[in-house]
């Protein structure tokens, strides 16, 4: 039997187990789409295709599978962009479909022509130019592969016209997948570096654990927190680690670095092991780089060995799935004979920093932004998807939205790209019609991607927006106010929309909250309104973010409020 | 940690868009190449690309952990502390003269290069070894009348494990 390209690009995805596409027709993918309409999968019209590629990685991270979009040429190729870049410092699994224009006029500046493999190709894990139809159903199966496996990433496969519109005989299509050796999984004997491992973690008096978003990407969360709990070892999660350990665990310290915790700073300043789990030492984690960790033996499990010893001096290293690595680790752990150092000491002294400095805030006559995130955990109990946007309301999210689950916490961690909120929690709603899906935002990072709305409603997708509107993009703000003696250069937003009226426009709810006693009946009637809710909060414009270390500073110089630095 | 220059080889597919790859790598990630030299190797599918780099060891150790993140790379190995052969090759030009006829052909001939094309008034030498010998051949051809010269990257081998 003869197929098309089309028709072999939808076996391949069929053979992936793909069920839900986020894309944006144009020109070069016509012929794809005149497929799609002949098949069995959902497909999720965005608005623009940020909102597509963003969405796929809101999919991937709600759900653990492979997010998928499909732009055209050209323009629709080049607005996928950023999205790819964010999942690339995230490592999340994405395949990125892009049409192009016939082989025959690459390299001629063709209508919507842009050389997208090499425009991506420092921000993808791989890429290719489909250049033959004998190769597309193969490539696009590796795809799937090479996104999803070691640390994942985004992989984007670009498809000529003719070569979706050739036709070839089923027989001669090649469905092997074949990767080239991948050198980075020659590891050493793990077993020997866990016994290895196991004797450092019996000596320390001291010890810390550091979790990343590799735990969740591992999907190790179970074997990581009986590891921790075995061990009795307090915890501090990175911002993407944030559900890989509960957060309602005694043992659990909050996020550290720039903005995190007193206590999670001081315990990584003051350790003497620390255990670090698919964590790749961001500096926003690390801060000054000498001054972290300093009395620490740091042990550091990953699955990608250009991780270890990247920034932060590894005194062993296990590079492995931490799944696997954390199994043996808790079996061995189990057996006679290992007993821990005496830690009573150190757990008491984290004790007292939680109690000298707990994560706080003041309540006022205005909105406290921490007060809405709170109030929206307590009537959420938790159990929400919570996606950010970038900024403030994405730290305040991360501190006062307590994650006790995976999958949970969906925000732009290494990029930090504002827009990414909102099309990420269409994504996640896409893969988890059963949960609350609410995205945190500012007044100004909502804007960024405001037109998916219009997607949000189209396929009744019931996300709640939370929007924490100070009218000013808000961290930039708290930056001049910090170091650049209160010029607000540019971050005051002058022209806020009225965001009811614009829900209203779309076809969504839009409330609004201006008083604190308003915020609880705002996010109860806002949750409890079918379909797309957007709840504008009128906060307390000049509210900070704290505690903070300022940037290059040593994590235990923080400074903890307006009026209080640390002692 | 002592700043050298060392001598990377690397096992690639031969696909359109590798060499791109890695020196994207380079550039991106704050490396510089200091010379490239590429040819399909046995297996015409499969490129070898030896290329010379100046950084310390823990700069070559976290350059060679981003190229093995390359799909299409199949192995990357660092030749500076092994047993190898190293060789680069120089085409010279020279311009001949009445004046420097006869010195020229004595130096080419006492040195044993080659000479591979000649014309009225010029000859193209070709000179290979290790580039200590290549930066002398310069030294002395320099002032006998060097007219311009195509120098390439370095080719290395590993002896074989006996």
């Amino acid at each position: 039997m003869k197929l098309t390209g089309a028709q072999v690009l939808f076996n391949a995805l069929q053979q992936e187990n793909v069920d839900t596409i986020f894309g944006f027709p144009g020109g070069a993918v016509l012929d794809i789409f005149d497929e799609l309409f002949r098949r069995d999968i959902r497909h999720i019209l965005v608005r623009h295709e940020q909102g597509a590629i963003h969405a796929a990685d809101g999919y991937a991270r709600a759900s653990g599978k492979v997010g998928v979009c499909l732009v055209t040429s050209g323009p629709g190729a080049t607005n996928t962009v950023t999205g790819i870049a964010n999942a690339y410092m995230d490592s999340i699994p994405v395949v990125i479909l892009t049409g192009q224009v016939a082989t025959s006029m690459i390299g001629g500046d063709a209508f919507q022509e842009v050389d997208i493999t090499g425009i991506t190709r420092p921000c993808t894990k791989h890429n290719v130019l489909v250049r033959r139809i004998e190769d597309l159903g193969r490539t696009v199966r590796e795809a799937f592969h090479i996104a999803r496996s070691g640390r994942p990433g985004p992989v984007l496969v670009d498809l000529p016209k003719d070569v979706i519109r050739d036709v070839i005989d089923e027989n001669d299509i090649s469905w092997s997948v074949t990767i080239p050796n991948n050198n980075n999984n020659k590891h050493a004997s793990i077993p020997e570096q866990c016994m290895a491992a196991i004797d450092m973690l019996g000596k320390a008096e001291r010890p810390l654990i550091i979790s990343g978003g590799g735990v969740l990407l591992g999907n190790a969360s179970n074997e990581f927190r009986t590891f921790a709990k075995k061990l009795n070892i307090p915890v501090t999660s990175t911002l993407m680690g944030l559900g890989g350990f509960p957060a309602s665990d005694p043992l659990w310290l909050g996020m550290p670095g720039m903005h995190g915790t007193y206590y999670a700073n001081m315990a990584i300043s003051n350790c003497d092991l620390m255990v670090a789990i698919g964590v790749r030492f961001d500096d926003r984690v690390t801060s000054k780089l000498d001054a972290f960790a300093p009395h620490a033996r740091v042990l550091h499990i990953d699955i990608d060995p250009a991780s270890i010893d990247k920034f932060v001096k590894s005194h062993l290293s296990i590079v492995g799935d931490c799944k696997p690595i954390l199994e043996y680790l808790n079996q061995r752990v189990s057996e006679n004979g290992f007993s821990m150092a005496q830690t009573q000491g150190w757990l008491n002294q984290i004790d007292l920093w939680k109690k000298h400095a707990p994560l706080t805030y003041c309540r006022s006559e205005k909105i406290k932004p921490q007060h809405v995130v709170e109030t929206l955990y307590r009537l959420t109990g938790g159990n929400a998807i919570i996606s950010t946007e970038v900024g403030q309301n994405q730290m305040w999210a991360a501190q006062f939205y307590h994650f006790d689950y995976p999958n949970s916490f969906i925000s732009s961690g290494g990029l930090g790209t504002m827009g990414f909120g909102f099309p990420a929690a269409i994504g996640a709603q896409v893969a988890s019609p059963d949960r609350i899906v609410v995205d945190i935002a500012g007044d100004g990072s909502i804007q960024m991607n405001i037109q998916e709305l219009a997607t949000a409603v189209n396929y009744n997708l019931p996300v709640k927006v939370v929007i924490l509107n100070n009218g000013f993009l808000g961290m930039v703000r708290q930056w001049q106010e910090m170091f650049y003696e209160k010029r607000y250069s540019h971050s005051d937003i002058d022209n806020v929309p009225d965001f009811v009226k614009l829900a209203e426009a779309y076809g969504a709810v839009g409330l609004r909250a201006t008083r604190p006693e308003e915020v609880e009946s705002i996010l109860r009637q806002g949750l409890d309104t079918p379909g797309v809710v957007v709840m504008d909060f009128h906060i307390e414009p000049e509210e900070g973010v704290y505690p903070m270390v300022r940037p290059g500073a040593a994590l235990t110089e923080m400074v903890l409020s307006k009026e209080r630095v640390a002692a | 940690m002592s700043v050298r220059e060392n001598t990377i080889s690397i096992l690639v597919n031969n696909t359109p868009d590798v060499l791109a790859r890695i020196a994207g790598t380079f550039s991106g990630r704050g490396f510089n190449i200091e010379s490239i030299s590429a040819n399909v190797t046995i297996n015409p599918d499969v490129t070898k690309i030896i290329i010379t780099t100046i950084g310390d060891q823990d700069t070559v150790t976290k350059l060679e952990k981003q190229l093995n993140k390359i799909v299409d790379i199949l192995d990357v190995k660092d030749l500076t502390d092994v047993a190898s052969a190293q060789r680069e090759m120089i085409l010279i030009r020279m311009k001949v003269t009445d004046v420097n006829r006869d010195r020229l052909k004595q130096t080419v001939d006492t040195h044993g290069w080659k000479v591979v094309s000649t014309a009225a008034d010029c000859r193209i030498l070709e000179v290979t070894g290790d580039r200590q010998e290549i930066d002398r051949a310069l030294t002395v051809l320099e002032p006998m009348g060097l007219d311009d010269f195509t120098r390439t990257g370095i080719v290395a081998l590993e002896q074989c494990k006996s």
